[in-house]
């Protein structure tokens, strides 16, 4: 279980994240819902060190780990956060100048001093996982979309994180890949993972979620099980977004 | 070489005369090349490369630190002087002023000093344009993938970077081969330095001049190729 509370960023005058607390299940699919420029994108961010929080805390409860970013938390912590998660990018950002296995191989050789031979078996394990064992010397350029992003999701993978990070996976993408990259994303939720889903995909956060959370403005709206949200929610502002995002 | 000889009788301006010094000269003009000239550019530029790599990480490493600081402005004053005086100045410093104050160099030593600064401060410029072209998303993806920021710069970026920045690196590496040119006013007996020594005796200055400025050309289109081939090595991961 992973609790996360009162987390606070803004950007000079902007204030992206009001204080939001989220507890994460272990196992459990975590959907984050929400307007362009509601800080959702942010939060997930926050997650990962990517964007350090001004405030809030993090806690891990089998005690690993306890980050308090109103403390001034350590480099290390904040390396020790990071390497608890693996990234799934909107834009895949894989590194183009390697191959699809080279790109799964980089952070298990350089971060985790790994021999070569085991990373490379670990990425061919983990590229025909995601259905592209055949794609392993090609580079990122010769794939699609949709290929790219599943690549994306094998390299967070390769460093064996406790936690997946997505944010707006499929958002790139042209509307016949994103098929693929959501059923990559149900087979890893139906293994057990862990995972934090940021998406406009209604329909992954009702067939797959186990929680799911509305931020609006940089606080949580209303939060609950997919049925709760979609089917019961009686709260204003989540009846205003589903009607905007369903349309 | 008779045969050379005749046919180039037959260009304009030319006599059987000056056929024989084109062809007597040729030798040790290319020759000067091979041993003082192109060492002298290839010995500086990678020095010069050393110094811009690390000139380039200097100013692009976020400046946490007083200490940090402290280098950074060096490093944008060592640019700015450089790129600021006359390579020939700079030259003309270190062979014939640093004798007054002890430091005496031999010519070759002071060219290649004098060419690796300057090699160093021009191509940190184009080396950190380089690295800033690299889109955000490549280092956090090298953070999110455990990489610390030196191992996600020479990993993640510095290859992509390194791709970008030959197209103009090769153009600082040409000019440098004719720059080298400038080493014959501090005594190295490079390429233009030996054909001075020929028309000095010949006064055959149109002559050999012009054959001078051949070789350089032959040496630039030579090295032009050598750029399209790694061009081409490097470009193997875009889609053209």
């Amino acid at each position: 279980m992973i609790q996360i509370s009162n987390i606070q960023k803004a950007f000079g005058d902007n204030r992206v994240l009001k204080g939001i607390d989220l507890t994460i299940q272990k196992g459990s699919v975590v959907v984050i819902l929400g307007p362009s420029g509601s800080g959702k994108t942010t939060f997930l961010r926050c997650l990962n060190a990517l964007e350090v929080p001004d405030n809030g805390v993090i806690a891990f409860d089998d005690g690993s780990l306890t980050v308090d970013f109103g403390a001034h938390p350590s480099k290390k912590s904040l390396i020790a956060l990071q390497r608890k998660s693996g990234m799934v990018f909107q834009s895949y950002n894989l590194f183009p100048h390697k191959t699809a296995a080279e790109n799964l191989m980089l952070g298990p050789m350089i971060a985790q001093k790994k021999s070569k031979a085991q990373s490379h078996e670990q990425a061919l394990q983990l590229l025909a996982k995601v259905g592209l064992k055949d794609k392993a010397d090609l580079y990122p350029f010769q794939l699609s979309g949709g290929q790219q992003q599943r690549i994306g999701i094998a390299r967070a993978l390769a460093i064996e994180p406790e936690l997946l990070l997505f944010d707006e996976p499929t958002s790139a993408l042209d509307p016949e890949l994103v098929q693929d990259v959501l059923a990559t994303m149900k087979q890893l939720a139906s293994e057990g993972w862990t995972m934090v889903v940021v998406t406009h995909e209604i329909s992954f956060a009702r067939d797959v979620a186990d929680h799911v959370v509305l931020i609006e403005d940089g606080v949580v709206v209303e939060e609950g099980s997919a049925e709760q949200l979609f089917e019961r929610s009686t709260h204003p502002r989540t009846r205003a977004f589903l009607q905007r995002i369903l349309q | 070489m008779t045969a050379l000889s005749d046919l180039l009788a037959l260009l304009p301006f030319m006599t059987p005369e000056r056929a024989q010094i084109v062809i007597d000269s040729f030798w040790p003009m290319l020759k000067a090349g091979i041993y003082y000239s192109i060492p002298l550019a290839l010995i500086s530029f990678a020095i010069g490369m050393i110094i811009a790599l690390g000139v380039a990480l200097i100013r692009i490493v976020p400046r946490a630190s007083l200490w940090h600081r402290v280098i950074y402005r060096l490093a944008r004053i060592y640019v700015s002087a450089i790129r600021g005086t006359p390579m020939l100045v700079q030259l003309f410093i270190i062979f014939y002023g640093l004798p007054s104050i002890g430091v005496k160099l031999d010519p070759f030593p002071s060219a290649t000093i004098a060419f690796s600064l300057n090699i160093g401060a021009y191509a940190s410029e184009t080396v950190r344009a380089a690295i800033l072209s690299i889109p955000k998303g490549q280092w956090e993806a090298g953070a999110t993938v455990g990489l610390s920021y030196l191992q996600t710069f020479r990993h993640v970026i510095l290859p992509q970077a390194l791709r970008v920045s030959v197209p103009p690196l090769s153009n600082t590496f040409i000019s440098l081969v004719k720059d080298t040119s400038l080493a014959s006013l501090v005594l190295v007996t490079e390429l233009f330095k030996q054909a001075q020594i020929i028309t000095a005796r010949n006064y055959e200055f149109m002559l050999v001049y012009t054959e001078a400025a051949v070789i350089y050309w032959c040496i630039c289109l030579f090295l032009t190729f050598i750029q399209g081939r790694v061009e081409m090595r490097l470009d193997r991961y875009v889609a053209r």
